[in-house]
């Protein structure tokens, strides 16, 4: 096991796949930075330090910086995959896939049901998400249930950065195309990671971030951690959690859910995500649907409220899920009846 | 250049093709047996024969709404295509396709499109996949002057630029944004072409009725972008014999329009007399291939009625995960 940053579990594995498979090509504004300017390309090496190096390793025909032309480059990794090739694009913020939503949606995510099977559409759409920055309504959002809600995507937010390495991998091999939400607030997170360019975890297994017979806490990407530090609090009382990391909310681990609940009889589920219509809800429904007999208190959903992102620091933490809230919520199916 | 004997033979026919694949369409979609929405390609068929004839099956196309045409130039099976509108199980997309949705990847035909101006960056990113591969492969993007008017197009263009993506643009102006006039709704009315080169790549414009424009045109332009000169464009006027859509009622068109465009820019016609006149070939040769495509329609209708029809069950196959 070797030490790594989040950030740096995602540019080794395009790496290590790039160099395993040459129809692995990297596209996105600025993920070679630099082009055209004094400074030379590689003068920034992706805003995100998660394609520092692959221009001067791969060349400029598999490490393409593009204009800032959301739509083209998800249409060009499409076409690109439709040719045989395993694009990944990079969309800077995944506030930008309203710039570039027929690609993902009404094309990318449909050609291999709507041509009837006869193709795969290989393509990887990394985008960072998430809020705590004070970006405001434009660059701080959570898209995942937007996407997920799209048939044909495979939607992965990864909380770790073993799981970047793994689920990363499993995401450029996969024929489908796959959405890979990395939160901006994990990208400095550090942490172990097996070593080994075999290492994939596969879509739609959850993985159990704590163990416990009382509560079912479920969630995934940034929150997941805060929702560790509510069980490993609790656990200091003597109440355990089963935190549940979804890995991927498409495929959906029902299974992991269900097995869980059906034990606990009590559940809550954090997403930073707006309520309506959403993650949390989707799960709550699953819940009522096939555990109704194991609750004993009612699902409870904790997620951020129905509004745009505000900008002030005080304003972005009082719409973000806390530790706070997810105890007090917690504390709430504990206390039912 | 000269095209041999047989290459005439061959251009009639694709052209043939599709003009009867579409004209038969438009009759039989008025008993009410095809479903969906079906946009014919009549009146524009030299542009799609003409553009293809010089690709082979490594080069990549990308098609609009209005894409049989493409299709079958492109190499795409008859009896495929038919069945795939009749919505049959033995279509080439088994049914979940449909007309706006014919695809076939391994003829190089990367998909027919339903929404106006997608298809241009999709042929940029298999033009990229050409300039890796660097065989001296493109990939072509068919747009109309409605789609001309799309970002996503605009994108492309520039985009394709600045990769030097071997792709060329194919703007097919038939003078109809579905029921609006290009003189209204693309600023640069008659000249499509000249947006194009404001991104900064070569333009070619030429005559969308006659064959022999359009593929003397488009070896040129072949031979710039394969040679590595990277994107190029080519505007085609031409026209549209029918609706936007099947059951248009197209009272946006002049008294007499479609008897003038019929008569005097119906590019098989002019084949016709071209080729005859110069006496490259008879009517009687064109008559026969005339009758072997009529045949040919109409075992691809008699198969399409009789093919397999798609099963309930067959909703949840290709995919992924089925919730």
């Amino acid at each position: 096991m070797a030490q790594m940053m989040y950030r740096d579990a995602v540019l080794t594995t395009i790496a290590e796949e790039m160099e395993r498979d040459s129809s692995v090509v990297v596209l996105g504004e600025d993920v070679v930075g630099g082009m055209g300017t004094p400074g030379g390309p590689e003068a920034i090496g992706g805003i995100w330090s998660t394609s520092t190096g692959l221009f001067d390793k791969f060349g400029k025909d598999r490490v393409i910086d593009t204009p800032i032309s959301e739509s083209a480059i998800i249409g060009a990794a499409a076409g690109l995959a439709l040719a045989g090739k395993r694009p990944i694009a990079e969309l800077m913020f995944a506030d930008f896939i309203g710039v570039s939503l027929d690609q993902i949606w009404n094309q990318t995510a449909k050609f291999r049901y709507m041509f009837g099977g006869k193709t795969k559409c290989p393509v990887v759409i990394r985008m960072a998400y998430g809020a705590g920055y004070n970006a405001a309504a434009q660059h701080s959002q959570s898209v995942h249930q937007i996407l997920t809600g799209m048939p044909g995507l495979k939607v992965v937010m990864p909380s770790t950065p073993a799981d970047v390495k793994g689920l990363l991998r499993q995401a450029i091999r996969d024929d489908d195309p796959v959405i890979f939400l990395e939160h901006k607030a994990l990208y400095g997170m550090s942490g172990e990671v097996p070593e080994g360019a075999d290492q994939i975890i596969p879509f739609g297994h959850a993985r159990l971030a704590r163990a416990g017979e009382d509560v079912t806490i479920i969630s995934s990407g940034l929150l997941l951690g805060f929702c560790e530090a509510v069980a490993d609090k609790l656990a200091a009382e003597g109440i355990g959690c089963d935190v549940i990391d979804l890995r991927t909310t498409s495929p959906l681990d029902e299974e992991a859910i269900i097995d869980s609940v059906e034990v606990t009889g009590r559940v809550v589920v954090v997403d930073e995500a707006p309520p309506r219509c959403g993650l949390a809800a989707d799960i709550c429904a699953l819940i009522a649907a096939r555990a109704f007999a194991s609750l004993k208190a009612p699902p409870q959903a904790v997620t951020p409220p129905h509004t745009p992102i505000p900008f002030a620091r005080e304003l972005e933490s009082a719409y973000l899920p806390s530790v706070d809230k997810i105890e007090a919520a917690v504390r709430h199916v504990l206390g039912w009846r | 250049m000269q095209l041999s004997r047989e290459a005439l033979q061959r251009a009639y026919r694709q052209m043939k093709v599709i003009r009867e694949f579409e004209e038969r369409l438009h009759t039989e979609i008025q008993t009410g047996e095809i479903a969906g929405f079906t946009h014919l390609y009549c009146g524009q068929e030299a542009v799609a024969v003409g553009v293809c004839e010089h690709l082979d099956i490594d080069d990549k196309i990308v098609s609009t709404h209005r894409g049989h045409g493409h299709c079958l130039a492109k190499g795409c099976e008859l009896n495929g295509m038919m069945a795939e509108i009749w919505g049959s199980r033995e279509g080439l997309c088994k049914g979940k396709g449909g007309s706006m949705h014919i695809a076939d990847i391994d003829k190089g035909m990367l998909g027919a499109n339903g929404i106006v101006g997608a298809g241009a960056p999709i042929a940029v990113g298999a033009a990229l996949s050409a300039k890796i591969d660097n065989k001296g492969k493109v990939a072509i993007a068919f747009s109309g002057d409605g789609a001309c008017n799309q970002g996503t197009t605009f994108e492309a263009m520039n985009f394709a630029v600045v990769t030097q993506a071997p792709c060329i643009f194919v703007f097919e102006n038939n003078h109809y944004s579905e029921h609006t006039g290009v003189d209204y709704a693309v600023g640069t009315a008659r000249d499509i072409a000249s947006r194009a080169e404001a991104f900064g790549m070569k333009v070619w414009r030429a005559d969308g009725t006659d064959f022999f424009a359009v593929h003397d045109t488009m070896r040129e332009v072949l031979d710039f972008v394969r040679g590595g000169g990277g994107p190029a464009a080519v505007e085609f006027d031409t026209e549209r014999f029918f609706g936007h859509f099947e059951g248009d009622p197209q009272r946006y068109r002049a008294k007499g329009e479609i008897e003038r465009i019929r008569e005097s820019r119906d590019c098989l016609k002019n084949f016709r007399i071209s080729v005859t006149g110069a006496k490259l070939l008879t009517d009687a040769d064109l008559d026969q291939i005339d009758q072997d495509v009529l045949d040919s329609i109409e075992a691809a209708v008699v198969a399409a009625r009789a093919a397999d029809r798609p099963t309930p069950e067959d909703v949840l196959s290709d995919v992924y995960i089925a919730y």
